[in-house]
């Protein structure tokens, strides 16, 4: 197998937040010259493209590109993830030099919005599980966390901290959309959206978009961020029942567990090497999830893990550290916004920058556990 | 409890495989795949078996018994659904194995109330030309037999 390096050269997140004038396509173009600025690249000269929702071959007709690699993975906010693992390879093969990942999504404002996972009535979800009365993500990717509760041992007030712990990450970030600091009385005393889940355990809903370049670690030492590469080390995908009620096991993630775990192998880390995390939080109960799941702690041990600050600002597992989709941004698909957070500590330019970060790993999910997919980034020469 | 409504909220359609388990509803029996090869049930239908990929699946009437899996108390209707919130959205694992989603009937959405585990039996419930089912508590339904 063909192990050369690959690079993360170029990175950029769009305007967030409420951006009406945008569609959705906009957004995707607006993301995608914006990471090849960052890049120090132009459209003619990438060779490979993906997105999700919308064909990647229409989306490289309207930048002007002509693809000899694409990938068009729609497996919800993860699918970037799956991207960056697929472009990878890609380069490797041979089939392509510069990919452009590129997600934009109108989540909010609606403005040429197009669902990025469709329950049509006759498909599984539409039959066995829309007719229930659950419609979005806050009523049906909630559904599992009674069973987890009751299985570890979490209490609501641990559902509480994950928000609290995130908010001392995004305080006075300017491009958060909640950017104070929360307490769990603050938590607890917003409404019920779905119970136990609390509004503040609900993520933002923005409009937004961003986008990556990757090549070659031989073609980045020629490009503009040629001075802080990051490198991929590690990709795993995996997946799970197309039907929330019918997920392997309600009170643990198998896609969590297999794509993490060859993830760490294909980057050959342990636990111990790992600087920073990002764990994809469209709703509270993900992080405990993700943290037990990927082995970060024990069965059970989580909740406790973030009420005890061990992934604030000066925690010894820095977590989430933009906010995450809870406080920073969440267009539907957050994927991208975990990604791009990575890769600003690992450059060093994070708006709060923790110290030494050498490894990150970056855990998604997509399709309310459906999909989930694990990179594993570093800035050290592989 | 308010009665199901007919208009505006979402109706399964079935495709050829699912089919029977739909009509079978409407007869006021639940059923489920059940493969004669390794003896395992399977929800949703499938063309063949989930746990060992035969082609030797039976469609079989079962207990309608099961257990409290998970729950969440909604708040915030989807279409048709403005006049019962909250409403209790349901994960209900079967004596049979298999898990499904339903809603609870007969017990109000009260987490005091709502126990993992405690033992639930299917109920129908018409939808339009359909029929759903929903769960109620066990002992409930006996005291009212
Ligand atoms: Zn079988």
């Amino acid at each position: 197998m063909n192990h050369q390096p690959i690079a993360i050269v170029g990175a950029a997140e769009t305007e967030l937040g409420a951006l009406p004038h945008l569609s959705e396509l906009d957004l995707r173009a607006d993301a995608a010259y914006r990471a090849l600025a960052d890049a120090g690249l132009e459209v003619k000269d990438i060779d490979g493209i993906a997105t999700a929702v919308e064909p990647p071959n229409d989306m490289a007709h309207m930048l002007g590109i002509t693809p000899s690699w694409y990938d068009g993975t729609s497996v919800g906010g993860c699918s970037f993830l799956v991207h960056v693992a697929h472009a990878a390879a890609a380069i490797r093969q041979g089939k392509c030099k510069n990919v452009l990942v590129i997600h934009g999504e109108s989540g909010r404002s609606r403005v040429g919005f197009r669902p990025a996972r469709q329950r049509p009535p006759h498909s599984m979800s539409g039959q066995f599980e829309v007719p229930y009365g659950v419609h979005t993500a806050a009523n049906m990717f909630t559904l599992p966390v009674m069973r987890f509760m009751k299985d570890t041992g979490t209490t609501h007030e641990h559902l509480a901290h994950v928000p609290v712990a995130q908010s001392h990450w995004s305080l006075d970030n300017p491009r958060a959309s909640r950017r104070r600091l929360l307490s769990v009385d603050d938590v607890m005393a917003s409404p019920f959206i779905a119970y136990p889940f609390h509004k503040l355990e609900c993520c933002v809903v923005t409009d937004g978009g961003g986008a990556l370049v990757i090549t070659s670690a031989d073609r980045a030492r020629d490009l503009r961020r040629s001075k802080n590469p990051v490198y991929v080390l590690g990709s795993g995908e995996a997946s799970d029942s197309a039907c929330i009620s019918m997920m392997d096991d309600m009170s643990s993630s198998k896609a969590f567990r297999l794509s993490s775990r060859a993830a760490f192998k294909e980057a050959g880390i342990k636990h111990s090497d790992v600087d920073h995390l990002m764990i994809y939080d469209a709703f509270a109960h993900l992080p405990l999830f993700g943290l037990e799941d990927l082995g970060f702690v024990g069965r059970g041990e989580a909740g406790d893990f973030i009420a005890e600050g061990n992934t604030r600002p000066g925690g010894r597992l820095p977590m989430n550290t933009n906010g995450g989709g809870l406080l920073y941004t969440h267009t539907g698909m957050y994927g991208m916004f975990a990604i791009q957070e990575a890769v600003r500590q690992l450059r060093g330019e994070a708006f709060r920058q923790v110290e030494n970060v050498r490894t990150s790993v970056v855990q998604g999910v997509g399709g309310m556990f459906t999909a989930a997919a694990t990179l594993v980034l570093g800035n050290q020469q592989p | 409890m308010t009665a199901e409504s007919s208009t505006g909220k979402a109706l399964p359609e079935p495709t050829p495989i699912t089919r029977p388990y739909w009509d079978a509803l409407k007869a006021h029996e639940l059923q489920l795949q059940h493969c004669e090869a390794c003896g395992q049930y399977t929800f949703y239908p499938r063309l063949r078996c989930e746990h060992c990929g035969k082609d030797a699946l039976k469609w079989t009437p079962v207990s309608g018994r099961g257990t409290l899996h998970s729950y969440i108390i909604n708040h915030v209707a989807p279409p048709g659904w403005e006049q019962d919130v909250p409403y209790v959205v349901a994960v209900v694992k079967l004596e049979e194995g298999p898990r499904m989603l339903s809603n609870l009937r007969g017990v109000p959405p009260d987490p005091e109330l709502l126990k993992l585990d405690m033992p639930l039996q299917v109920a129908f419930v018409p939808r339009g030309d359909m029929v759903l089912t929903v769960f109620e508590p066990l002992q409930l339904k006996g005291s009212q037999a």
